[in-house]
């Protein structure tokens, strides 16, 4: 047999390992979940290494001898990112473990007084951060940065021809293990108030919940600070951030949910919809979504300043617990994650969060952000379209020719690293970039 | 109103329909055989590396054919009756016209090998190609590449991407060297045995072996050698497929004939496309010229005449791109593959042997005339402009980071390059201009000269 051949042979060797040590390390935390497991730090630790390791050798293995540059072979034919038995099974998996999240914890072993199952399992680990036991959040926020820790390596890996692929997983690594996960762990462990410093209202919905503001306003100089902070995130910050970079600099160099569907999402960016259906639905969808929550907090700080539970007749307390349940559980986590493997890793940002119907509107309005196309040289091979987790037609730009200026872009950079003929790439420019981009708006 | 029929549902067929609809009210019909709709050719080799479905290189959905009103017919035309204004199909049916556009693209070329037509044997052009070798590919243990162009290397990564050995048989001494020039066909070289591919330089195919049931077993090429293999791949060029109407009253030499306007020798017809060969064509450029966006051009200029607006074909200043498995190719201008007398270059390559700039310019002006680009994106309206202005080197040295269309946080190359220049050229330059997209744009307002 040919070297050839005996290479990969050995490829498939290992790769088969990686994926028996990755599964022994996840079958561990199902039989947490079952109690069938004794609690303890290193055990748990054990587990979750089996399964870092087993990714990051798989990874390895895919990309180690094959030369730098874009390799989205056989992603169709993979049971797995087509929409395979693997993949209908992953998307079942994922929500149901987010329904047990939400709404059955009891059966993860979250307790009132004492947790058992994977809750418990997790909580030595809580111990050691914040000398509290774990609760099912404290579960999901540790899988949640491990799969983006685990999976931003998997991603560098693949993209690593890219620099600016590079930084920016750098960046949403950092964010999700310093910003969303030690720091507000951290801040309960000197018994302030939890607060994820990059976290913006309207994502952050119950930014302002009387319980939450009335928190902060008792916490004393930090409680003020992160008052004062998530208000400047709002008004100042965030603006002036999107009008020089366009919305991805929170979206797909910050965010957590898009950390996730950046990382882990990767491999089923190219499942999101295309259609022009899909577009229309895509605006009624996430504008809608929008408008309930200003109405919703609206509603809650009239009523926590008024003392009133209702305006006109409508209860506030049940906008606010309707939203919650729709809107920051079942579409955000159930759906947003859950589907994945079905519609493509980036469904909630597209078609839910108020935050990115916001910053899009910025973006497409305000921003010197935009796609330029490198004239006539498009190939309308269709990479960009394919490989464009928020489902935007690149190509029926680029073929014109024209500069790209979509409220839905998050400027991932992916359709740019994906073309084969350079036709992309993502700006910030000044000059005349009004009269660039009128002529596309129009 | 008119009724206009268009042979060929290809990109210049179909930009031709699309501009004739925004331009007019008239009937359009488009004829193909190959595919009840307008694929992107250019994007065959994705499907078969699951990169995309088949209707990912579907540029269009379904239902833009029934908004736009544009009529589509999938058989073949047999012929044309020109005097009679009508088309006879495969299907037995008829379509007459008042305007006819020919846009019938390629065929891969078969010169006349020994087994070419051995089952197992085939070029990859149309979509049927594509279903062949799917059909194929279990089968094969190793495959034979014959031809070294750019569909050649294509076929070798889709052959690699599903672990299949691949024997790459190129005539000249360098891949590509008719277009390429040496250090860039060298780096190409290179790049191809990276990825495992058995190059065979210098190799010509003599015969093409068969066993009885007609299936190919194996090649012999002309040193004697033998090479087994379960399929031949012949990618050595394709030519305009005119065949059915060859033997018309149409004027043909290598493809059908036409004027500046695009217009064949019989009134209300005119050829657009693979299949049209210039009688005339713009200095400096081919009377046939295969490529994507002459397609689009000719197929958008010949809308423009038809509805009233008789435009002239302009290609402009000629430009290609393409993708040699991991490495980009841009082109702009003239770059022969040896330089000719009058004219000279600046070569410059990155140590990591993937990276390369060259400026080829005239001797004794020094204006600018050509760039070839390996691995590096360059902004395609910036170096137009150097071209048209007839810039001189020294310039386009000084400005050239605004030509730079990398992505961003890419390795700035522009300090290297001019350090090479300076040592060779003993001239003190300095760069003048930055690479962010505002400087190129006032550079571009600035200087906005048409072709
Ligand atoms: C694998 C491959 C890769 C390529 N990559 C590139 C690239 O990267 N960049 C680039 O610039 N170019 C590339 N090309 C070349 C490019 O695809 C062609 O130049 C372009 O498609 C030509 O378009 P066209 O409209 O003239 O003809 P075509 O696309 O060939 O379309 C002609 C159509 O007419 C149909 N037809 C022909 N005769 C009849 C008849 N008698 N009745 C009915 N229908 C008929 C054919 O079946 C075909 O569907 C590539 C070509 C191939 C094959
Ligand atoms: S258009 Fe490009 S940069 Fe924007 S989201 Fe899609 S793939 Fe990412
Ligand atoms: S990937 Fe590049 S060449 Fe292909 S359609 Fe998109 S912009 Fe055009």
């Amino acid at each position: 047999m040919s070297t050839f051949g005996i290479k990969i042979l050995q490829k498939g060797r290992n790769k088969m390992w990686s994926v028996v040590i990755g599964f022994s390390g996840f079958l561990m935390l199902v039989a947490a979940t079952y109690d069938l497991l004794p609690v303890g730090l290193f055990i748990l630790v054990i587990s979750l290494t089996l399964i870092s390791f087993g990714i990051i050798l798989y990874a390895y293995e895919a990309y180690r001898d094959v030369p730098e540059g874009i390799k989205n072979n056989h992603n169709f034919f993979n049971s797995l990112s087509s929409r395979g038995w693997l993949g209908w099974l992953t998307g079942m998996v994922l929500t149901g473990f987010y329904i047990l999240l939400y709404w059955f914890p009891e059966y993860l072993g979250q307790g009132d007084k004492s947790n058992t199952g994977l809750v418990a399992f997790f909580d030595p680990l809580s111990q050691l951060l914040k000398k509290q036991n774990a609760s099912q959040w404290f579960v999901y926020g540790v899988l949640y940065t491990l799969a983006i820790l685990i999976m931003g390596v998997k991603f560098i890996w693949k993209y690593r021809h890219s620099k600016y692929q590079l930084i920016r997983t750098l960046s949403v690594i950092f964010f999700q293990l310093a910003f969303a996960f030690l720091i507000p762990e951290f801040m309960l462990r000197l018994n302030m108030p939890y607060n994820d410093f990059k976290n913006m209202w309207p994502l952050n919905y119950y930014f302002f919940d009387g319980w939450h503001l009335q928190e902060m306003m008792q916490n004393g100089n930090i409680g003020w600070l992160m008052l004062i902070w998530g208000v400047l995130m709002i008004v100042v910050v965030s603006p002036v951030l999107t009008y020089f970079f366009g919305k991805r600099w929170y979206c797909s160099w910050v965010c957590g949910c898009g950390g996730l569907a950046e990382t882990a999402g990767d491999p089923f960016r190219h499942l999101s919809d295309k259609s022009i259906a899909a577009w229309k639905v895509e605006r009624y969808l996430i504008y809608s979504v929008l408008v309930f929550s200003v109405v919703m907090t609206a509603g809650v700080l009239y009523s926590f300043y008024s003392g009133r539970p209702s305006i006109a007749g409508i209860d506030t307390a049940s906008l606010r617990s309707i939203y919650g349940f729709l809107i920051g559980s079942a579409f955000s986590g159930v759906i947003g994650v859950g589907f994945y493997p079905l519609l493509g890793s980036r469904v909630w940002c597209r078609f839910g969060c108020p935050m990115a119907a916001i910053l899009g509107i910025q973006q497409k309005f305000f921003s010197r952000f935009r796609i330029t196309t490198n004239g006539g040289q498009c190939i309308s091979c269709g990479n960009c379209s394919t490989y464009c987790e928020m489902g935007i037609d690149v190509r029926a730009y680029a073929q014109k020719g024209q500069d790209i200026v979509r409220a839905s872009c998050v400027g991932c950079g992916v359709c740019s690293a994906v073309c084969p003929r350079g036709v992309l790439r993502l700006e910030n420019g000044s000059i005349d970039i009004f009269d660039r981009a009128k002529k596309v708006r129009n | 109103m008119s009724k206009i029929a268009i042979i060929g549902n290809g990109i210049s067929g179909v930009t031709a329909a699309r501009f004739i609809r925004k331009n007019s009210m008239h009937e359009v019909v488009l004829i193909s055989e190959e595919s009840e709709y307008f694929f992107s050719r250019t994007a065959l080799m994705y499907v078969y590396m699951g990169h995309m479905r088949w209707k990912d290189i579907q540029p269009y959905e379904r239902g833009f054919w029934k908004k736009n009103k544009i009529d589509l017919i999938q058989a073949r035309a047999e012929s044309i009756q020109f005097d009679k204004k009508c088309i006879q199909l495969n299907n037995g049916s008829t379509v007459n016209y008042d305007y006819l556009i020919l846009a019938t693209g390629s065929k891969s070329n078969k010169y006349g090998w020994p087994g070419q037509d051995l089952s197992g044997v085939r070029g990859l052009y149309h979509k049927q190609d594509l279903e062949y070798l799917e059909r194929c590919s279990p089968g094969i243990r190793r495959a034979v590449i014959v031809g070294g162009g750019l569909i050649g290397i294509e076929l070798a990564e889709m052959f690699q991407s599903r672990n299949i050995p691949v024997s790459f048989l190129v005539r000249e001494p360098q891949f590509w060297s008719m277009i390429l020039p040496e250090e860039e066909s060298k780096m190409i070289n290179r790049h191809i045995l990276e990825h495992g591919i058995d190059l065979r330089l210098n190799s010509q195919l003599k015969e093409i072996n068969g066993n009885e049931a007609g299936n190919v077993h194996s090649v012999t090429l002309d040193s004697g050698e033998e090479i087994k293999c379960d399929y031949v791949g012949l990618t050595a060029g394709v030519s305009p497929n005119i065949k059915f109407i060859e033997s018309s009253e149409i004027e043909t030499d290598r493809g059908i004939l036409v004027d500046e306007y695009l217009r064949t020798n019989i009134p209300d017809v005119f050829a657009i496309g693979d299949c049209a060969q210039l009688r005339k064509p713009r200095k400096g450029r081919r009377d046939i010229e295969a490529v994507w966006y002459t397609g689009r051009m000719m197929g958008e200029c010949v809308a423009q005449t038809i509805c009233g607006k008789q435009q002239i074909y302009d290609p402009g200043i000629w430009f290609n791109s393409a993708k040699f498995f991991d490495i980009e190719y841009q082109v702009y201008g003239q770059v022969p593959s040896k330089m000719t007398d009058d004219l000279e270059s600046f070569y410059w390559a990155h140590e990591n042997g993937k990276k390369s700039i060259r400026i080829v310019y005239e001797k004794t002006q020094q204006t600018v005339v050509g760039f070839n680009l390996m691995g590096i994106r360059f902004r395609h309206e910036v170096c137009e402009q150097w071209i048209l202005r007839k810039s001189a080197l020294d310039k386009v040295l000084e400005e050239i980071r605004l030509a730079f269309f990398d992505p961003e946080f890419y390795e700035d190359c522009s300090a290297e390059l001019l350090e090479i220049y300076r040592q060779k050229s003993g001239k003190k330059i300095e760069a003048t201009a930055g690479w962010r997209l505002d400087e190129a744009n006032l550079f571009l307002n600035k200087n906005n000269q048409k072709t």
